[in-house]
């Protein structure tokens, strides 16, 4: 190998240095860019710069599953291959560019040129399949992989609402067009108590997952004792089958900073961090010219300010203490609870730790006033509430409705179940949630409703099976995720994942073992019971709903029906995808790729020869040949 | 403060500050701990000491969970007695427990089968002897923690060791994989002595189970004795 250069290196990570520990994921994301990788005399250097030690810096590189200490491609793509992008074929995508480039996924190229990998679910589930290539979602990858979108992901933003998604739907929002920060000038005159109070009043609840009372959350902050406090948004956003934080941010990112500002006066709060799943490289410099943008106007500036933080791979930062850990530069460990965040938060200093979405209604609530606010939907689950909709449906995308529709509704205005097929079920909340049947279908979208109908409401997530899925096949994607993203600190789950996930290899084979169904359900529920955080509780709720709903799947050794998910022969899926594709009352926006110029080639359109007849520019999609293709 | 509470049916006094195992314990009760030290920080990792506290919604580590007044403490119920002997099959699915007495004792209490899991993956690797004091052989780690926070800031404040991989695939390890002499490690035994089972172990007792007499390993350590006198 030859000599690595570092002086490079130190110019990049000087603006981590003076933040210390805290700096590490930063410097580390600067070295990887310099580097492509992080080789051992560039990790030594990190930890010499910011005096951190050697085995840490090493521990947190192996944490993250985006950092790299092994030489890879020069290019990367990673194909994501849960859930909704199998169902479009996304297996046979991963297939077809491997055997293209003549390697294995995971593997780099022997010119080092390119680097393939399956990733988790990337947030651009209803345009799937989906890919990320280096900093471009490409999306709309048709069967016969010519065409697709690559680039900053589009919007597709449906419903009977247009409150949290006034401003989406058409491309980036500027200040100029979101106009002033009303809300926050209107909090401003109020005194903190009196916007905690308003907030409260709302009845506005977390939209993270955890439906915690967010009045209640900001008044803890704002009493506890401490002149530092932090606000911090979590845009981790990697529950499979999420993607709504992606679109507010892209389309509307001032809507969440004003939320935060918002959040930073009632707590009393003067520095926030938005941290955001690395998955999402194309979103943080609109949030970089946005907080300048709001820098420029003085809603930031030394009374408050925020700094982006981005993850490097790991479901688990999502969770709020594993979030706080990673913004320290540790490994993303959840800690255990009590102290809570809002005494012991970021830095062990008092913080509110919010959704993106949650953020969003903030402004909403303070500029109507929360009696208006809760004239949007129940009494019990006021406001309005954004659904991730995607799998077997119509029209996949984003929307936007008051709380108290019914699942029925929802999936009508959807488009219904795509290709004439019926309802097989539907993975309600996430790859933490449980599943859904037609028997569900009359069920209020309301928190007090799906408690009771036994679904959680999680991040959102509608994803729809028709009759002709294989629900095996869904389980053991789920289950190679929550082996692949636990954290590994407490047994129940460090261990319980991967025995989850070795039957449900099992049960997706048609070869289970005697035992089989008891042994699942006593790592589900051991999970469930015992595990130390939100992760491991909840790694087993899909599948020990599913063995609930079709106990059969799991006690015979039924045959394997290979692949039954994926999209059948190219002509056949074609139509179909064809079919689905036409969305025409939708809100949307044709972006053009960033300009970078080591990728220009790659990103230049061209017109497909046989245009789709699609509402989406549809390109060609040009084999990529600067590798050492064997074609 | 004095507060009451009950566990197991029994009614019992505790100070607010003591944690559920605490007070079970002057009770006489047992309940069982894997990665509870006095000595170092306590992560509530193992969950193997897990109670059900009504009105929680999940089991309660019974090592930090601290006496609350009026608390209904259940330490054998169904749910608590599934969830620890699931841990330890697991375990034994997992690693190398040959060593590990207390751990073998708890699954004959619990009725825990060693081969509850077929075709399970498990964690094996070879002995690491590349040092004169200890040598690591983390097929038989069950991840306690406990050597990295003695080696950190429980103890020693050396920072040598941390972790290699996430989830079922962590394992101990240096950076880059170095080996001990050439980390900062300045060989002071004190992860060799809150391993609980026998991951880390002397270099002398290794060698002895090895079949080495403790003349030749004598005369092994003056010969590094005299190199390092140099
Ligand atoms: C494994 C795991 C992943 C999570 N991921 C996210 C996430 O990506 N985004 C998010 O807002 N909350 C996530 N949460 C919930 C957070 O811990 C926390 O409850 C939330 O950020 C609080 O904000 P809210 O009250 O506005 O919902 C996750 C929780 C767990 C256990
Ligand atoms: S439940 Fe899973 S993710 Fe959470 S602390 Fe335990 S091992 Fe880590
Ligand atoms: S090597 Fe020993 S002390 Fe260290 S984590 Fe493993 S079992 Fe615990
Ligand atoms: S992007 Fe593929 S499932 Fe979400
Ligand atoms: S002994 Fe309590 S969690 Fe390990």
């Amino acid at each position: 190998m030859t000599e690595i250069d570092l002086t490079h290196l130190k110019p990049a990570v000087e603006s981590c240095i003076p933040m210390g520990r805290s700096g590490l994921l930063p410097a580390l994301h600067a070295a990887q860019k310099i580097y492509g990788w992080l080789p051992k005399e560039v990790a030594a250097e990190v930890a010499r710069l910011l005096r951190i030690p050697l085995a840490d810096v090493h521990g947190v590189i192996e944490f993250y599953s985006l950092f790299y200490n092994e030489q890879v491609g020069q290019k990367f793509i990673r194909v994501c291959t849960d859930q909704a992008c199998a169902l479009k074929g996304s297996d046979r995508l991963l297939r077809h560019l491997c055997s293209h480039y003549d390697i294995e996924p995971g593997q780099t190229t022997d010119d080092l040129s390119l680097t393939i990998e399956r990733s988790p679910c990337l947030g651009l589930c209803e345009q799937a399949p989906a890919a990320l290539v280096d900093e471009d979602a490409e999306t709309n990858i048709a069967p016969d992989f010519h065409s697709y979108d690559l680039g900053i992901p589009q919007s597709f933003v449906y419903g009977s609402l247009r409150e949290l998604t006034a401003n989406c739907g058409e491309g980036t929002t500027t200040l100029a067009k979101y106009g002033e920060y009303k809300a926050y000038k209107k909090a401003l005159d109020m005194p903190p108590e009196v916007v905690v109070s308003e907030i409260k009043a709302s009845g506005l609840v977390g939209r993270g997952g955890a439906a915690f009372p967010t009045g209640v959350k900001w008044e803890g902050a704002a009493k506890a004792a401490g002149s530092q406090k932090f606000v911090v948004c979590n845009a981790d956003e990697s529950e499979p089958g999420t993607f709504k934080d992606r679109i507010l941010l892209l389309e509307d990112p001032h809507r969440t900073i004003e939320g935060m500002c918002i959040a930073a006066h009632a707590i009393g709060a003067n520095k926030g961090y938005l941290y955001i799943r690395a998955e999402y490289p194309y979103i943080v410099p609109v949030l970089e010219a946005a907080l300048d943008e709001a820098r420029a106007a003085g809603y930031l500036g030394d009374h408050f300010d925020i700094e982006i933080r981005v993850g490097a791979g790991a479901y688990i930062c999502g969770e709020e203490t594993a979030l706080f850990e990673s913004i320290e530069g540790k490994r993303g460990f959840p800690r255990v609870k009590p102290p809570f965040p809002i005494t012991n938060g970021l830095f062990d200093k008092p913080t509110v730790i919010n959704n993106v979405e949650t953020l969003c209604n903030v402004p909403l609530i303070i500029s109507k006033g929360s009696a208006e606010y809760r004239k949007i939907g129940t009494e019990k689950s006021p406001g309005p509430k954004l659904f991730c909709v995607s799998g077997d449906v119509g029209q996949p995308g984003l929307y936007e409705i008051p709380f108290g529709v019914t699942l029925r509704e929802l999936l009508v205005m959807a488009g219904g179940v795509a290709a004439g097929q019926s309802l097989k079920a539907v993975l309600f909340g996430g790859a933490a949630g449980a599943f859904a049947t037609s028997d569900h279908l009359d069920v209020k979208l309301t928190f007090e409703d799906l408690r009771a109908a036994g679904l959680p409401l999680g991040s959102g997530v509608v994803m729809v099976f028709d009759e002709t899925r294989d629900i095996r096949d869904v389980l053991k994607r789920l289950g190679k995720f929550f082996a692949h993203e636990s954290c590994g600190k407490c047994y129940p789950c460090q261990m319980g994942t991967q025995r989850q996930m070795e039957i449900l290899n099992r049960v997706a084979k048609g070869s289970v073992v005697e035992g089989d169904f008891v042994r699942l359900q006593d790592v589900g529920w051991t999970m469930t019971d015992a595990s130390l955080c939100g992760l491991g509780q909840t790694a087993a709720s899909a599948v020990l709903s599913a063995m609930k709903l079709w106990p059969e799947l799991f006690d015979h050794k039924l045959p394997r029906t290979a692949a039954l998910n994926e999209p059948p022969g190219l002509a056949a899926s074609s139509v179909k995808m064809k079919a689905s594709k036409t969305k025409p009352e939708a809100k949307k926006t044709g972006k053009t790729a960033r300009p970078k110029s080591n990728l220009e080639k790659k990103t230049k359109r061209v017109q497909a020869k046989k245009p789709v007849k699609s509402v989406k520019p549809v390109r060609t999609k040009k084999p990529v040949k600067k590798t050492g293709s064997k074609k | 403060m004095t507060i009451t509470l009950t566990i197991d049916g029994q009614e019992v006094n505790a100070e607010l500050e003591q944690t559920l195992l605490e007070v079970a314990r002057e009770m006489g009760k047992e309940i069982p701990t894997i990665c509870f030290h006095e000595a170092t920080t306590a992560n509530a990792l193992c969950r193997i000491c897990v109670v059900e506290v009504e009105g929680q919604r999940v089991l309660q580590p019974a090592c930090i969970v601290k006496a609350g007044a009026g608390m209904q403490v259940r330490t054998r119920s169904e749910k608590v007695v599934r969830a620890r002997r699931t841990i330890l099959e697991m375990l034994a699915s997992t690693m190398d427990l040959s060593e590990a007495p207390e751990i073998q004792a708890m699954m004959r209490e619990y009725g825990a089968s060693t081969d509850r899991f077929p075709d399970a993956e498990r964690r094996e690797s070879a002995v690491i002897d590349d040092n004169p004091m200890y040598i690591r052989d983390y097929s038989k780690c069950l991840l306690c923690w406990r050597c990295v926070q003695v080696c950190a800031d429980d103890a020693q404040y050396t920072f040598a060791i941390n972790f290699d991989g996430r989830g079922f695939e962590t394992q101990i390890g240096t950076f880059f994989d170095i080996s001990i002499p050439e980390t900062s490690c300045v060989l002071c035994g004190q992860c060799v002595g809150v391993c609980p089972t026998g991951a880390l172990k002397p270099k002398r007792e290794y060698l002895l189970e090895q079949g080495i007499s403790a003349g030749e390993i004598s005369i092994m350590n003056t010969g590094r004795k005299q190199r390092k006198a140099k």
